[in-house]
């Protein structure tokens, strides 16, 4: 390995010169060994993005090679980590250093002296492939994590295999040709990991959310854009489809945003259960911290080495959701490192290649056969900050041309404390099609219908609140009115979903469409009471209208809906 | 010994580039003399052949035959408990007549990162005294939650009545408070510090000074000043901080200007692209350590240019804090103080501060209640305006008397008012009240039953 020498020192890039390495090699740059990564060669010259603070690094300290680019530690141990954006685990990083992250530590992905008891599942004379399953180690107490043949090594015939308690390092399986294989994979973060053939997206996954279910879902592999100006919810969504989504892993990667967020989520997942199973959040859960103010070369390798690990626990045959809060910050970083190299900017400055980076980002989702067989999936949500909330920014359209599913927060509905802000009429998700066979089967033949009803009702009010502009609601024909009544009643008491409300925050697919139905069900009996010579005031005034507004807050809802129900019929039979 | 090298190739605007130095390290502190005085600066950028330093004091009065040394280290910040109490300027020398700090521990001032995992979940509720604040924007111990205003509007008054208001439920401290003024009038620095002074509040406080007049550059260490001494207070001396940092937006031009002297890309409105981060690496030395008995609580202080909340300053400002309360120029023209605008303003950690344990368990209801139909209301205003209330259905008539009563009872207060969250509450409930019942679709019946006033009588027994 060549030992080069520091040339230039400007924030968190450097120059060097006497190097062999190649582009996205790992290096140690100075007297520190600050893990540092190339990415730019030119003439006798490297170009090193570093990890960590550069502060006091001088021209002619050494950077030594590693021959290696920067790859993720992949094996029992990865889950309820929490990792900066190299894959430190952080908890090991305050034991070395304290509360404040100090320079040039080392620490392994996964700890490499704890023990795991491999049961193989193959034996001596077997021929394993590529990416099949050799053994299995319960890593969780519902979690079962399958060993697999590195996806790239040849695979062949077993001479040994063993089982045990092992720890990552011990080989557990020795090849004819000699390989030996252990429990560890080491995967470099910027390449995608193979899979035998991405299938299409035809599973929902469920979030418990009704605007998202109900009007804009998204597949399993499939995904999904959230942007919005600051503090229209996107953090708020992104923990709670963490911790309500029927996924079987979450990787949240916190990229350039809040250390307190992160300490919240941290506090909250050990603590909350995963209605599936009953277990612990964290238990399902990997995370990646790197904040803000944690260095930005860091932060761009934050939402690969996030894929990486998702893309492992889906070749294990496992649904996992990635959510990243937020991509505008990975985008600024890979802005702020292209500005010191001096490239030519793109659109407002950032570097060129953004949208081929988000591309890449994106397409490495999707729902795969995987090598070990089966069937695995990745989904991504990514956070997107426009600045002044204006989405015509480069970030947020190079993301739209990217993801399936379109959530726009709306900085209106945020200041009427209408929650989830997502817009209604912006908002878009192009599974829809393929997904509702999938609710018809499972959940009630009148799923599409109703939704296609509510929707039209809400296209129809926004029409009519322009003219209420201009007119006042009372110059409107009596059975506009009552759309306008209706139209509220399924913004203000389906569609908002306070995601502090300990039972409203998951709300499962049958409450979804029973509360929808029943707002439908209140227009239909309103439309006829009208018909009847019923005045606009005497069906807007029915009590029990004000009653449905509460259903959705009670967890043994259906006794209590079903007395709502009977209640207006009631109502309306009593009208005259 | 420190060489002194008189090698200065080139001098523009606050930088100077020196060549033919030993090795530099990058963000090493600089010091630079010339006709007997010291002025300081520190490496931007640093090579074999040249090092780019920005000189904090300004570069006037320097010529290439100005001598420089560079001194080996990064900038670090003398601290001791004696600073308590201490007025220092913008770059941390005694502006009170005072010694020099006698250092116990010298602090880097970039300040490192606090690993996250190391947090504390902050949940203490704070009590201002102010109802927009207390009532529906609730602040805790080791938020950062920074005023956003205009020119002319009273955010100092705002700022102050929290500073002297601040306190825990139920307990008797009070916070030390670190006060950091970047280009901001002697006017403006001289009300600060009278107030400071009036309510003994100087004793506990740390004083950091860059008047308008002062360089710009040194604009750019005065906060990192501020928050390494706040993190000593905090994490050394287990206070509990509050820091006060007024005007962001002067720092950020000096961001600007730096940035445009270095002849970088300038990212939207010529703001450095890596202002974020810039920006991010202040606010977030806000916060609270596991197993550690202090925090820091912060109260930036920026004006909108042009009061334009997607300006890069306010809309960085406000994807970095945790939330923001807004200063409106509407309000304060109807004659009414604190003019807080609730719309858009916002504390994220409000839900952990509030509720049972906290404040009280209806909080949260009460707030998005109040919060819903005075947003209604002044939606409703604009319809009125155009066809006359009359025209209003009898619900909106009442939502839109709603938002004035709300603006006249709830938002508007004293100056030295000071009132308990549960006189806030009280007022929401009782504006709430003037509602029917069934209007308050965002309230659980079992808090109705128990705090509306027409049945608090019963419920109290
Ligand atoms: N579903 C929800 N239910 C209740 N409150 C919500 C919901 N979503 C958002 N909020 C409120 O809005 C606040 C801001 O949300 P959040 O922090 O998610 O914004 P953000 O879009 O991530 O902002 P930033 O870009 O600045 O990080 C939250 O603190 C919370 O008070
Ligand atoms: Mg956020």
């Amino acid at each position: 390995m060549e030992v080069g020498k520091v040339k230039r020192v400007a924030g968190p890039v450097v120059m060097a010169t006497g190097l062999k390495s190649s582009m996205y090699d790992l290096v140690l740059v100075g007297e520190e060994g600050l893990m540092s990564e190339v990415i730019g060669i030119s003439g006798n010259k490297h170009v090193i993005q570093v990890y960590e603070d550069t502060g006091g690094v001088r021209p002619g300290e050494p950077v030594k090679e590693t021959g290696a680019p920067l790859v993720a530690q992949l094996g029992p141990g990865v889950l309820t980590s929490i990792y900066d954006g190299i894959q430190r685990p952080l908890t090991k990083l305050a034991e070395m250093s304290g509360d404040f992250i100090s320079r040039g530590l080392f620490v392994d992905g996964i700890d490499h002296k704890k023990k795991w008891e491999f049961k193989p599942i193959v034996k001596k004379g077997d021929v394993v492939k590529p990416g099949q399953t050799i053994g299995e180690v319960q890593e969780q107490l519902l979690v079962k994590h399958k060993i697999m043949v590195p996806p790239k090594s040849k695979g062949g015939t077993v001479k040994e295999v063993y089982s045990g308690n092992f720890t990552v390092d011990e080989t557990v399986l020795v090849l004819d040709d000699g390989t030996k294989l252990t429990m560890m994979q080491k995967w470099p973060v910027r390449q995608a990991r193979p899979v035998v053939q991405k299938l299409a997206p035809t599973i929902p996954l469920r979030t418990g959310q009704r605007v998202v279910d109900g009007f804009f879902s998204l597949a399993k592999g499939g995904t999904a854009a959230i942007p919005g100006g600051f503090g229209t919810g996107k953090t708020v969504m992104q923990q709670t489809l963490s911790k309500w989504a029927d996924v079987d892993i979450v990787i949240y990667v916190g990229c350039g945003e809040r250390g307190n967020e992160m300490a919240d989520l941290l506090h909250e997942f050990p603590e909350l259960v995963d209605p599936r199973t009953g277990r612990p959040l964290m238990e399902r859960s990997i995370v990646y911290a790197n904040t803000s103010n944690m260095p930005v070369a860091a932060r761009e390798a934050s939402i690969y080495t996030g894929m990486t690990t998702a893309e492992y626990y889906r070749d294990m045959g496992y649904d996992c959701m990635m959510t990243a809060d937020s991509t505008s910050r990975w985008a600024e970083a890979m802005r702020e490192l292209g500005s010191r190299l001096e490239e030519m900017p793109g659109e407002e400055g950032y570097p060129a290649y953004l949208g081929a980076r988000l591309a890449d980002f994106y397409e490495r989702a999707g729902r795969a056969e995987v090598m070990a067989g089966g069937q695995g999936s990745v989904s991504i949500v990514g956070a997107v900050s426009p600045p002044g909330g204006d989405f015509t920014e480069p970030v947020t359209q190079n993301t739209l041309r990217m993801v399936k599913v379109f959530w726009a927060l709306d900085s209106k509905l945020t200041q009427r404390r209408h929650f989830p802000s997502i817009n209604w009429l912006d908002s878009y998700s192009l599974y829809d099609q393929t997904l509702e066979p999938w609710f018809v089967e499972n959940v009630s033949p009148d799923w599409n219908k109703n939704k296609r009803r509510a929707m039209a009702i809400l296209q129809e009010n926004a029409e009519l609140e322009e003219i209420v502009m201009l007119v006042g609601s009372d110059a409107l024909p009596e059975d506009q009115q009552i759309t306008l009544e209706v139209a509220r009643m399924i913004i203000n008491f389906w569609l908002a979903q306070s995601a502090f409300h300990p039972v409203d925050t998951f709300c499962p697919y049958k409450k979804q469409f029973d509360l929808l139905a029943a707002i439908l069900k209140y227009r239909d009996y309103a439309f006829e009471g009208l018909q009847k010579g019923m005045s606009v005031d005497q069906v807007k005034s029915v009590p029990s209208k004000d009653a449905l507004a509460k259903v959705r807050l009670e967890a043994e809802y259906e006794p209590i809906l079903a007395k709502v129900m009977a209640q207006m019929d009631a109502e309306f039979k009593a009208l005259k | 010994m420190t060489k002194e090298y008189k090698t200065i190739t080139e001098i523009s605007g606050p930088l100077i580039f020196v060549e033919k130095t030993e090795p530099v390290g990058y963000n090493e502190l600089v010091e630079i003399r010339t006709h007997g005085e010291l002025k300081r600066g520190q490496v931007l950028d640093t090579s074999d052949e040249i090092v780019v330093i920005q000189v904090f004091e300004g570069t006037g009065g320097l010529s290439k035959e100005t001598s420089v040394s560079f001194t080996g280290d990064v900038i670090k910040m003398p601290l001791s408990p004696a600073i308590v109490g201490r007025v220092l300027s913008g770059s941390g020398r005694p502006r009170d007549g005072g010694p020099e700090i006698v250092p116990e521990v010298l602090r880097d001032i970039a300040g490192a990162a606090i690993n996250p995992s190391s947090r504390e979940k902050p949940r203490a509720f704070i009590q201002t005294g102010i109802s927009t604040i207390d009532g529906t924007n609730t602040l805790v111990r080791g938020q950062k939650l920074p005023i956003f205003s205009g020119a002319g509007l009273p955010h100092n008054d705002v700022a102050l009545q929290i500073a002297r208001q601040a306190k825990a439920l139920g307990e008797a401290e009070s916070f030390a408070v670190i006060f950091c003024a970047m280009g901001i009038t002697n006017e403006e620095a001289q009300h600060f510090l009278a107030d400071f002074e009036r309510t003994g509040a100087l004793e506990r406080a740390v004083v950091f000074l860059n008047l308008a007049d002062d360089p710009a550059v040194e604009r750019i260490l005065t906060p990192r000043l501020g928050l390494t001494t706040a993190e000593y207070l905090a994490f050394d001396l287990d206070m509990h901080v509050l820091i006060i940092y007024t005007d962001m937006t002067n720092y950020c031009e000096s961001l600007r200007q730096m940035g445009a002297a270095r002849e970088e890309v300038p990212g939207r409105r010529g703001y450095p692209g890596y202002m974020y981060t810039d920006l991010a690496i202040q606010y977030e030395r806000a916060g609270i350590i596991r197993g550690k008995k202090g925090s820091i609580t912060q109260f930036p202080i920026l004006t909108m240019p042009g009061d334009d909340i997607t300006h890069p300053i306010p809309d960085l400002s406000g994807y970095i804090t945790e939330g923001q309360i807004i200063v409106s120029r509407e309000l304060h023209r109807k004659g009414i103080y604190p003019p807080i605008d609730i719309r858009p303003s916002l504390s994220r950690l409000m839900n952990s501060g509030i509720g049972k344990g906290h404040t009280r368990e209806d909080h949260r209801a009460v707030s998005d209640q109040l919060y819903a139909y005075y947003a209604e209301g002044n939606d409703l205003r604009g319809l009125a305006a155009i066809v006359g209330k009359e025209a209003l259905s009898e619900r909106d008539k009442l939502v839109l008397e709603f938002a004035d009563k709300f603006e006249r009872r709830f938002v508007n207060q004293g100056r030295d008012e000071d009132r308990s969250i549960f006189e806030t509450l009280q007022i929401g409930w009782d504006l709430l009240a003037d509602l029917p019942e069934a209007m308050l679709t965002r309230v659980d019946d079992k808090f109705i039953k128990q705090y509306h006033p027409k049945y608090a009588g019963t419920a109290k027994k």
